[in-house]
């Protein structure tokens, strides 16, 4: 068995790019709950992480729109976003090609995956990499769902890409970090930025912690929308986590801050 | 109505250098490589984000582009209340307000 870690996160660009604007405590127990994450995902070390993202038209346009989306370049830079309004820096980070290749070729057995090698990051993998691997270390294999331009893949077909990756990792001799990021429920780049449903979040996220196939797969697109919003479609990569880590979750933190627009969230899972 | 090719060039804008210099260059050599109507025109030339909000326009490649407009975060958020206050509501799309424009929630 060659995955070590799973863990999600969120990713909202106002975590870096507005975060002296939130109240501090609220602030500093989010980047702690950052920073114990980045331990436990050291602490398995990790030949290569790969981060299921759901980005946000930095590679993929509804010109030819990919569901499920795997990186296979040996660089790939971010993030493209104006660096003083997200404020994180600029870097070039490390792929693994022929790793890519061979967990892509893995993945196919079920999954029909995009292969891509040229990808270029967005505050979705950019603002995790800036609290995960500060040092910007690991070498880094990008995954996407698209959750942003409909018609957008089931639910059940994210859980399957989850699962494809673990069989994947699992075939491999490195060993495999995984991070899912995405928002639960937010209203992101609207006038409504800043509406959270903490109640609606807290109820996946017990769903997810106990790993709770058929509760989470039972959501259905158009209540997502109407309860948490078009954000709430990022679910996509915390079911896929969970398909790949088949355990138990742990909640590092969950903290609804309005200024950055979302339900600030850390956790890792038991990987079974 | 050619939403399409509004939200492809500011996909294009967002993440190509070359598009982007272009654009602060001569923008006008910019848009004529997209089908645009005079409103998206329009939209694009003031640049008016309200506007470009309620014609539907994702609202990731909306923040995207303000960002690089140099827009601040509460004026980028007001700028799309003012546009549903003036336009109406968003024509299009899953980036809808479902506040009033004279509430803000957060920024
Ligand atoms: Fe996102």
């Amino acid at each position: 068995m060659s995955l070590v870690f799973v863990g999600v996160c969120s990713h909202a660009p106002g975590i870096t790019g507005r975060e002296e604007r939130a109240p501090r405590e609220l602030r500093d127990e989010l980047y702690a709950g950052y920073a114990t994450m980045r331990a436990a995902l050291e602490d398995t070390k990790p030949d290569a992480l790969i981060v299921i993202a759901a980005e946000h038209f930095a590679n993929f346009f509804m010109n030819n729109m990919p569901s499920f989306a795997l990186g296979m370049a040996d660089q790939y830079h971010g993030p493209i976003e104006d660096a003083d309004w997200l404020r994180v820096p600029q870097r070039t980070v490390k792929g693994a090609a022929d790793l890519s290749r061979r967990i892509i070729s893995a993945i196919m057995q079920t999954v029909d995956v995009s292969y891509c090698e040229e990808w270029k990051f967005d505050h979705g993998i950019m603002v995790p990499l800036h609290f995960l691997d500060p040092g910007n270390k690991l070498p880094v294999i990008p995954a996407n769902i698209n959750c942003q331009g409909p018609p957008l893949t089931p639910l059940h077909r994210a859980w399957a890409f989850g699962d494809a990756i673990r069989r994947a990792a699992d075939t491999v001799p490195e060993r495999i970090a995984l991070v899912g990021t995405g928002g639960i429920s937010h209203w992101p780049a609207t006038p409504d930025s800043g509406r959270i449903n903490e109640a609606w979040d807290r109820e996946f996220l017990d769903k997810w912690s106990r790993n709770d196939r058929d509760a989470m797969l039972a959501y259905k697109d158009t209540e997502i929308y109407r309860n948490a919003g078009q954000g709430g479609f990022e679910i996509r990569t915390f079911i896929s986590a969970a398909a790949a880590a088949r355990g138990r979750g742990n909640v590092i933190c969950y903290t609804p801050i309005p200024i950055y627009a979302v339900g600030c969230t850390t956790a890792t899972m038991e990987i079974v | 109505m050619s939403l399409y090719q509004l939200s492809k060039l500011m996909f294009d804008l967002n993440r190509d250098n070359a598009v982007k210099e272009a654009f602060r260059a001569d923008p006008r050599q910019v848009i004529v490589k997209y089908d645009l109507d005079d409103e998206e025109r329009r939209a694009i030339m003031d640049p008016d984000i309200g506007l470009l909000y309620v014609l539907g326009v994702n609202g990731q490649l909306l923040m995207h582009y303000a960002a690089l407009l140099g827009i601040e975060w509460s004026d980028y958020l007001q700028r799309m209340r003012d546009g549903v206050k003036m336009h109406g509501p968003v024509r299009a799309g899953i980036y809808t307000m479902t506040t009033s424009p004279d509430e803000k929630v957060a920024g």
